[in-house]
């Protein structure tokens, strides 16, 4: 089965979870005043849940009639592309998400940047080292000494 | 009228009115360029200066110059990186990112300076001619058409709708739609899917989304499949325009202006559906060979949106200054300012203090000029950005698309969810599903639903439909907009049979 049929399959289990939602579930604790206005909160979230059910079913079951195309990167040669790198990108993403509180921006934004590269493939240390110092020390001065959005730049052991 | 121009641009031509201009609307660029950091969050920031001056026109016109600042930066991050940071920049990103891709980066960047340039310019000359007559107009509009007029905007994605994509195209609106429905929602007060998870109880927060299904898809692909942007055809810089290209896109700037006017001067329609109603319109004009080129670096699929969005910024000042009503966050904001400097704008504005009125009516003339002459040279430099190699470049966008959800929402958790919608993003960018139309769903899903809503409760049903003609009117163009490519597709195929 081609990938957007299995992603139409997961698109139908969300709509048909959103409708059970919408018919059965958010229904129950309305307060009676609101139960007596033309348009209650499930309204519109049933219609769509009727539209997303039928709209994935079309795609799911190709009663549309389309030309197969392969996009920009054909995701059945993915072991041709850089897929090590591109994984790892995005596991520095969720550490990075994961530590910028406890470790201070200054430090994991220079680590997220430096490692980035790193991962991409580049071995310029100096390079690399000032370009990413540099980059934390300017966004955090400006979002929170300038912008005044704050920004923990130092691991918490450290105070703020 | 010729008396209050002269009045204007007096003050408006102050040495510190000047200054104040020019200063705004080089922070406005600069700051606008970062991804969550739109003009409502950038004028808030500034209001503390501004009222430090004293001077109300000062002011106002420093805010006014950080306000096309910040727009024009917005359309700087969509168009080199498709990082749109503010939802009234996203239809910019559609044509704008794919010529940055061919290599004309600087020629987007350029259309763009000068669509803006227009779009503010000719909005500001309605500005001065209609402001007085349209505040009336305005308040016509009901809810009824509200809706009808967002149901148009979402019919810009028909651009996305083509060769058999019609089912994927609706079923990403759907989908975005859905997701505008997540959390409280502004008119029952409710929570709404949100499984009992407090983070959701204020939905999804749009700069998130935005970059997930456009920055970090765009960003991973560019891992997968090595190539740096700058190698794409040696003329990033190349700020020139043909003459058949300048010809082609004066009708679009000349019809997206006043459109985008006229639709910024409706409270609550803005510049978004302003920019996505333009893009919609010009590729449903457009001829058919043409029509094929939107969403893959059309010059007049970036025009359109870029004027539409200035001209409608301007036209969203007519209630605010003759009715002392907002019509957008950023006017509201605007407003709260004006009220701090004891000015209180309503349709006596114009009246006792007119040096205020036409001075910022002036100050859009000199802002969108000083904008075009600020930007023009610095734009070679600005699309040098894509000249970065890869392996700096690529974790550069990464970590500004994390500091847009970051700041956007102030919460750590968005960012996990972030790269969560990103995976999303890239196997749906796998599958050929179109993402554009994702996010105008959710983007317009709020606003049309309240409408919808509002019309219910005043209607007591959907009677609203075909009781409001000029509703009714605007449900059957869209729904036409969005059913044509489909016909098309089987008139060509039965042809071919």
């Amino acid at each position: 089965m081609a990938l957007d049929r299995w992603i139409a399959l997961v698109l139908l289990s969300i709509c048909l979870l959103y409708g059970y939602t919408a018919w059965l579930t958010m229904d129950a604790n309305l307060a009676p005043f609101m139960q007596r206005k033309p348009i209650w909160p499930s309204t519109f979230p049933k219609v769509l849940s009727i539209f997303g059910i039928v709209l994935s079913l079309i795609i799911l079951l190709g009663l549309e009639k389309a030309e197969q195309t392969v996009g920009e990167i054909d995701y059945r040669k993915l072991h041709e592309y850089k897929l090590g790198q591109a994984i790892l990108i995005l596991g520095l993403m969720v550490v990075y998400a994961i530590c910028l509180r406890p470790i201070g921006f200054l430090g994991s934004t220079t680590a997220f940047l430096v490692l980035g590269s790193f991962i991409l493939g580049e071995r310029k240390w100096l390079v690399m080292f000032t370009v990413s110092l540099l980059t934390a020390g300017i966004i955090w001065y400006l979002v929170q000494e300038v912008l005044g959005i704050f920004l923990r730049p130092l691991p918490f052991f450290l105070g703020n | 009228m010729f008396e209050g121009i002269l009045i204007g641009l007096q003050t408006a031509l102050s040495l510190q009115n000047i200054i104040m201009v020019i200063g705004g609307c080089l922070i406005g660029t600069f700051i606008g360029m970062l991804p969550g950091l739109g003009p409502m969050s950038i004028i808030a920031i500034m209001i503390p200066i501004a009222i430090s001056l004293g001077d109300p026109s000062a002011a106002l016109i420093l805010l006014a110059g950080v306000y096309y600042g910040a727009i024009f930066g917005g359309s700087t991050s969509s168009i080199l990186l498709n990082a749109p940071g503010v939802a009234g920049t996203v239809a910019s990103s559609f044509d704008g990112y794919p010529m940055a891709m061919q290599g004309k980066a600087g020629k987007a960047l350029t259309i763009a300076a000068i669509a803006s340039f227009a779009g503010g310019t000719i909005g500001a000359i309605l500005l001065m001619i209609f402001a007085p007559m349209l505040s009336s107009v305005a308040l016509l509009f009901h809810s009824a058409e509200y809706f009808g007029l967002m149901v148009v905007g979402l019919s810009a994605i028909a651009a996305f709708a083509g060769n058999g994509q019609v089912a994927k195209a609706l079923m990403m609106t759907v989908l975005g739609l859905m997701m505008a429905t997540v959390g409280l929602g502004s008119l029952f007060n409710m929570p709404r899917f949100t499984g009992g998870i407090m983070e959701l109880q204020s939905g999804f927060g749009f700069v998130t989304l935005a970059m997930a299904m456009f920055a970090l898809p765009e960003a991973i692909f560019l891992v997968l499949k090595p190539k740096n942007l700058g190698d794409s055809g040696g003329e990033i810089k190349d700020l020139r325009i043909s003459r058949a290209e300048a010809r082609a896109i004066a009708p679009v700037i000349g019809r997206q202006s006043v459109q985008g006017f006229f639709i910024g001067v409706l409270p609550g329609a803005g510049a978004t559906i302003a920019s996505f109603l333009g893009y919609a319109v010009e590729r449903n004009i457009a001829p058919k060979h043409e029509q094929a080129e939107f969403g893959k670096g059309s010059i007049k699929g970036l025009a359109a949106p870029e004027t539409a969005n200035n001209a409608a910024c301007t036209g969203s000042f007519v209630p605010l200054l003759t009715l002392g009503i907002p019509g957008s966050g950023t006017t509201a904001i605007l407003l709260g300012a004006l009220i701090a400097l004891n000015v209180t704008p309503g349709p006596r504005l114009m009246i006792d203090e007119p040096q205020i009125f036409w001075a910022v009516i002036m100050s859009m003339f000199i802002g969108n000029l000083v904008l075009l002459v600020l930007n023009l040279p610095l734009i070679p430099y600005i699309a040098k950005v894509l000249a970065i190699p890869r392996n700096y470049l690529i974790p550069f966008i990464l970590f500004f698309t994390l500091m847009g959800a970051y700041i956007g929402q102030n919460n750590a958790t968005e960012l996990l969810l972030l790269v969560g919608f990103g995976v999303c993003g890239i196997a749906l960018k796998f599958a050929n599903f179109p993402l554009p139309p994702l996010l105008i769903g959710f983007i317009l899903g709020g606003m049309l639903e309240d409408n919808f809503a509002r019309s219910m409760q005043l209607y007591g049903g959907i009677s609203f439909i075909w009781e409001r003609p000029m509703t009714l009117g605007l449900l059957i163009i869209a729904v036409t907009l969005v059913l044509l490519p489909s016909f098309r597709a089987m008139r060509t195929r039965a042809k071919g049979n």
